[in-house]
This record gives structure tokens, C-alpha cells and sequence, in this order.
């Protein structure tokens, strides 16, 4: 899920302070962005409008005030953003900024040259995780053979029960066999299997709304906690014992426990709790390589392939669809002031909390929600759905020490989407010849669904799902260079032609 | 077929392409966008009317960057994924030189691509057929080469050959002349000094 955020959480006090000092001000109602941004302020004050080019012209002033005037939690992220951009890159090559802005034949519209270079950063801070969390996991499948083979021949030794029960549950949502005589009645299973997954999926997400909408915090709290044990702990410890087995680096239980320990620690301190931002990057992204590991391994092959499909039709009703539950709840959060799930989410800011004065107990619960890796929902229900987040960041010494609810500046992905294009990409690696080609065309096909995604993002302004768009790029290229483009790359590589 | 050849093969194929974008392209989100969505040009050329020349410079530079690169892995990974594994080269006659000679002729590709792409983009803005035609029959040149493989020398020395030709027409094409080489060369140019000391 990308989104858009933008003061969920800023409280009415501290609103009217920053206004006093003639720093806040919202782009101008007029704008579709503005519009959406009054609604979700919580503060009884007037807003001063201004526009992005008021703000612009105030940037010439000098760099310490607006650094100040920042890290007392500017309310509109934007505006900072753009002074900050407007600081760093004065001396960058003005052509670039002319390059992709304004309407042909009118002048250079100053609003969207900046919503693209501003939206051309946080392209990037995206593309740096889901790249590695893809490195991360073709890496794995191409060195590790535990993770291709099929469940028939698992390996020996103690790793076998834990190594089953994965097998077991998801074979429990994907029960019709693919080992069948005919190609039609393989893909009647893989249809019927992956109608099973999506309506298990679509409960849950169901389900997960519900308890949203009635509060229910301690519950969902409780669920992605046990969840996010399971991932960091029991997944880690079968990925470990699989890696030491394919180098043949022997590990004494002691060392093992140690260190499964002590990484299953910290990451849940860093998800649910706080932590160095890199350390909660770090660990988001590797815990959707583990699950996109595990689905890599247990779900059948066509299978794999149709639920990929089905899910991103899910993801584009989910988001976009009035009654859809995942913009129910985005909707409900908005209503509520309160963020999204963020420890289910990735995301590319600097965040602090400094002091919860205001905020009530059950959004404190709402912000520090942690992830939930169980299986396929929830991180479906929060995953799919893509805004990139847009807060300030915050302030860490502020004189009133009151609220300090923290603005993050940056991009926010759900970590769903990263697994399911991490699934994508690993099948693509794992299946037919091991050919680089199609991996590569595939990563190629998923970053650049990612940036047409950010890009529309900029245009509408809302809740987007990020996953129709490349997981279609990804599934096109995916059978095409498989089945096109390979043969032919590798007679020409064979005979050393180049065209 | 050791971790050498590997290591070695890729960094000669890829090494310069992996520098140009380190240096040049890396530290700007736009361009890097450009260079996975590569075929925005015609795009981005409608709604820039404006300032054209910089910034089309900017866009073939990239361009023909991203499809150099595109083309180079495409070319070579496969083979550089099997140099890993065991065997022995040249067993059924074939030159023991295969790796060397496809990880030279991958890096020849690459740069001429991000030749013809400025050259082909000048020619594209300025009308100038010719330059479009001669891109076009070099291209198929060089690939017709690649026909006569056990030769490596003639194939390889020509093709080189026809990159230095090219690189030194692109070189004119983006604006470059020998005054500014020279004070390029002899760290004289105020305008790159001053760009990099307002950059940090």
C-alpha cells in the first residue's frame, strides 16, 4: 500500500502554534491535494493557505530558518520537502528539471516540476528495498537447492518436522493436487486452488476489518505479534539450518540458539517497539524474503502463478472499489487520525517519538501495530494497497515536549506488495533452466510497474494498490522472455552473435 | 572456468558501464528513472518545449546507457553464470578464448550503444537523416561481424575501431570541442570545478 499521509496525527495545539509562526500553511483548496489534506487535519485552526509558489518564494530565506521551522514538525510535508529540495538541489542541472514537467505549450508549471522531482526521489527510496529484498531472495533460491525442491523430497535429519508443517498448512489453503495425467485438469486444480487461497484471504482481510472498526486493538495487536514470532524465529531457524547446509558449515546448538535468539529479539524490538530506522528496514525486508521464500517453496507451480494474477485483481478491488475492505480501512483510519498499521508497512522516513501527551491509548496501540506475517492475510489486507507516506519528520527537542507525534518524510510500501513481487521475481529464477534472463527481464518489468504506480500516485493523490500494474508487467515479460526471447538468447550467446 | 574468469570476464564486460552509471547517474532520481523507463523519450519531448538541448542530451545519454546495458546482460550472463560452474573450454574446437572475446565484444556493445544514442537522438532533434542512416548501417556492421566469430582478431580490432569513430562523434555531437577537452584534461575548467564544489 502506498499512501499518501500526511498529518494523521498532528493535534490541534500544536497546529495553531506552527500557524503562529506563519510556517503552516496547506496547498490551496483547490488543488485535489489540498482537498484531501484538509479533511485529515485534526486541528480547529485556521489553515493558511498557501500555495507552493508562496512557499517557494519564502524559501530564499536562509537555510537555518527552514531547517528550524522543519524540526518543529512542519504539518505540510510537502512544503518542507520542497524547500529542502529546493536547498540541496539549486545547484543540480536545471535541465533537469525541465525535462518532465508542465503541459505542452504552457509555461513550466512550478507545482508539478516539483511533484515530480519529489516524487522521483522517493522513487528511488523504494527501489533500493524492493531490489534487495529480491537480491535476497533469487540469491537464496539459486544457492540453496531446500527452497526448489518440491515437498516430496525434503531433506533428512532434524530439519524434517519443521520443514513439514509449513508444507502442511499451506497445503491445507492449496489442497488440489498438480501431480495430475492431463494439462486441463492441472489447471482446473491451480484455478480452484488459488480460488480457495483468495477466499481465505478476502476472510481475513474481512475479518482484520471488523476488529478494526470495532476497536478491537488488543486482538489484532496480539495476532501479528504471535505472527511476527513465528517469521523472525521459526522461519529464521529453517532458513539458517538450510543455508549451513548447503555450505556444509557445521553450527553447535548453542551458537545457533544464540544467534536465532538474539536476531528474533531485536527484530521484534526494532518492528513493534522503536528502532534505528535502518535496523527496522533491514528487518522488514528480510522477513518478506522469508515469506516469500516459504512461498516460493509451497505453493505449486501453476498455482503460484494464478494466485499471482488473482491477486493483483484483488488488490486493484480491494483499493479502488467503494465498498472495497482495504479502502474501509484506510478510510477508518483517516477518521480516526490515526496511522495505518505502520510497523506493517515499509517505510523509507525518519521516525520519532518523542512524547505521546495527547494521543489516546488505542492509537498509541494503532501506531506500534506490528507486523503480521501469518500466511496470506494480513499482510494481503495491509500489504496490497500502496500510498507513499508523506510526513515531516519530526522534532526531536521540542520546547513544549508535548504531542511530537512523528512526521516521517519519506515513502511507504506495504509489505505485502514486497513479497509478492519478491514471489514473483524467485519463481522466475526457480523455474525452467535457471535462466538469468528471464530474472533479470522480470526485476526490469517490476521496477518499472513500480514507478508508473508512483507516478499515477502523484497524479491522483490516494490510496493506490501497487501490485496490478507490475505484477502484470512482471507476468508478461515473465512468459514471453521465458518462452520467446530465451531460445533465441541462447543461440546467439552459444555462437557468440551479437545484435 | 574459475572464480577468476568469472570475476574477471564481468568486470571487463560490465566495469565501465557499472562506473558511467556510479558516477554520473546514481546520485540523480531522475535519471535513473529514465533509465529503467528508457523509452519515455518521445514523451517527455512533447511536454518540453522549452529547454530541449541539455536536457535531450541528458535523455540520450541515459538512454542509450540503458539499452547498452540492457543489451550487454542480456548478452552475457548466461555465459557468465556457466563460467561458475565446471568444464573445460574449447573442448569440441573451439577457441579457449570464448569468455575473454564475448566479455570485450559485451563491453564494445555497451559503449557503442550509449554512442548511438546521442548521435541518434541529435539526429532525431535536428533532422539530420544521415546521421540516423549511418547509426543504423554501423549497428548492422557490427553485428555482421560478429558472423565471422572464430576470427576474433578482425572481428574484435574492427569493431573497437568503429567505437572510437563513433565515441568521437557523439563526443562533438553533445557539444564537446577540443578547447574544452583540453581544459578538461588539465583540470582547467572552471564551470565542472565550480559545479562539484556547489554539488558538495
Amino acid at each position: 500500500m502506498i499512501f499518501p499521509s500526511r498529518d494523521f496525527k498532528v493535534l490541534s495545539g500544536f497546529s495553531s502554534d506552527l500557524e503562529a509562526r506563519g510556517v503552516l500553511c496547506s496547498p490551496e483548496p483547490g488543488t485535489p491535494q489540498g482537498r484531501a489534506m484538509l479533511t485529515f487535519m485534526a486541528s480547529d485552526s485556521e489553515e493558511e493557505v498557501c500555495d507552493e509558489r508562496t512557499s517557494l518564494m519564502s524559501a530564499e530565506s536562509p537555510p537555518p530558518r527552514c531547517c528550524q521551522e522543519a524540526r518543529q514538525g512542519l504539518e505540510d510535508g510537502e512544503n518542507a520537502a520542497q524547500w529542502r529540495s529546493q536547498d540541496s538541489e539549486e545547484d543540480l542541472d536545471d535541465a533537469d528539471r525541465y525535462v518532465c514537467s508542465g503541459v505542452p505549450g504552457q509555461p513550466l508549471g512550478l507545482e508539478e516540476e516539483l511533484t515530480l522531482k519529489y516524487g522521483a526521489k522517493h522513487v528511488i527510496m523504494l527501489f533500493v528495498p524492493v531490489t534487495l529484498c529480491m537480491i535476497v531472495v533469487v540469491a537464496t533460491i539459486k544457492s540453496v537447492r531446500f527452497y526448489t525442491e518440491k515437498n516430496g523430497q525434503l531433506p533428512y535429519g532434524a530439519g524434517r518436522e519443521q520443514s513439514l508443517q509449513p508444507a502442511i498448512s499451506l497445503s491445507i489453503y492449496t489442497p488440489f493436487t498438480e501431480d495430475t495425467p492431463s494439462v486441463g485438469q492441472r489447471l482446473l486444480n491451480s484455478v480452484l486452488n488459488t480460488l480457495i487461497m483468495i477466499s481465505v484471504i478476502v476472510a481475513m482481510t474481512i475479518f482484520l476489518v471488523v476488529l478494526y472498526k470495532y476497536r478491537c486493538y488488543k486482538f489484532i495487536h496480539g495476532w501479528l505479534i504471535m505472527s511476527s514470532l513465528m517469521l523472525l524465529f521459526l522461519f529464521t531457524y529453517i532458513y539458517l539450518g538450510e543455508v549451513l547446509k548447503t555450505y556444509n558449515v557445521a553450527m553447535d546448538y548453542p551458537t545457533l540458539f544464540l544467534t536465532v535468539w538474539n536476531f528474533g529479539a531485536v527484530g521484534m524490538v526494532c518492528i513493534h517497539w522503536k528502532g534505528p530506522l535502518v535496523l527496522q528496514q533491514a528487518y522488514l525486508i528480510m522477513i518478506s524474503a522469508l515469506m516469500a521464500l516459504v512461498f516460493i517453496k509451497y505453493l505449486p507451480e501453476w498455482s503460484a502463478w494464478v494466485i499471482l494474477g488473482a491477486i493483483s485483481v484483488y488488490d486493484l478491488v480491494a483499493v479502488l472499489c467503494p465498498k472495497g475492505p482495504l479502502r474501509m480501512l484506510v478510510e477508518t483510519a483517516q477518521e480516526r487520525n490515526e496511522p495505518i498499521f505502520p510497523a506493517l508497512i515499509y517505510s523509507s522516513a525518519m521516525v520519532w517519538t518523542v512524547g505521546m501527551a495527547k494521543l489516546d491509548p488505542s492509537s498509541q496501540g494503532a501506531l506500534q501495530l506490528p507486523y503480521d506475517p501469518e500466511m496470506e492475510d494480513s499482510y494481503d489486507s495491509f500489504g496490497e494497497p500502496s500510498y507513499p507516506e508523506v510526513f515531516e519528520p519530526p522534532l526531536p527537542g521540542s520546547p513544549e515536549g508535548e504531542l511530537e507525534e512523528e512526521e516521517e518524510r519519506g515513502v511507504k510500501l506495504g509489505l505485502g506488495d514486497f513479497i509478492f513481487y519478491s514471489v514473483l521475481v524467485g519463481k522466475a529464477a526457480a523455474t525452467g533452466s535457471g535462466d538469468w534472463n528471464t530474472t533479470l527481464a522480470c526485476f526490469v518489468a517490476i521496477l518499472i510497474g513500480l514507478c508508473l504506480t508512483l507516478l499515477l500516485l502523484a497524479v491522483f493523490k490516494k490510496a493506490l494498490p501497487a501490485l496490478p500494474i507490475s505484477i502484470t508487467f512482471g507476468l508478461i515479460f515473465y512468459f514471453s522472455t521465458d518462452n520467446l526471447v530465451r531460445p533465441f538468447m541462447d543461440t546467439l550467446a552459444s555462437h557468440q552473435l551479437y545484435i | 572456468m574459475t572464480a577468476a574468469v568469472f570475476f574477471g570476464c564481468a568486470f571487463i564486460a560490465f566495469g565501465p558501464a557499472l562506473a558511467l552509471y556510479i558516477f554520473t547517474i546514481a546520485t540523480e532520481p531522475l535519471r535513473v528513472i529514465f533509465l529503467i523507463i528508457g523509452k519515455a523519450s518521445e514523451g517527455l519531448k512533447s511536454i518540453n518545449p522549452d529547454e530541449t538541448a541539455p536536457s535531450m542530451r541528458l535523455l540520450a545519454y541515459v538512454s542509450g546507457l540503458g539499452f547498452g546495458i540492457m543489451s550487454g546482460v542480456f548478452a552475457f550472463v548466461n555465459t557468465l553464470s556457466d563460467s561458475l560452474g565446471p568444464g573445460t573450454v574449447g573442448i569440441h574446437g573451439d577457441s579457449p578464448q570464448f569468455f575473454l572475446n564475448s566479455a570485450f565484444m559485451t563491453l564494445v556493445i555497451i559503449l557503442l550503444h550509449v554512442f548511438w544514442g546521442i548521435i541518434f537522438f541529435d539526429g532525431c532533434e535536428k533532422k539530420k537523416w544521415s546521421a540516423l542512416l549511418v547509426v543504423l548501417l554501423t549497428h548492422l556492421l557490427v553485428s555482421a561481424l560478429t558472423f565471422i566469430s572464430p576470427h576474433y582478431g578482425i572481428n574484435l580490432v574492427s569493431t573497437y575501431i568503429i567505437m572510437v569513430l563513433m565515441g568521437i562523434w557523439a563526443f562533438f555531437v553533445a557539444g564537446g570541442s577540443c578547447r574544452s577537452l583540453k581544459f578538461c584534461l588539465l583540470c582547467q575548467d572552471k564551470d565542472f570545478l565550480l559545479f562539484n564544489q556547489r554539488s558538495r
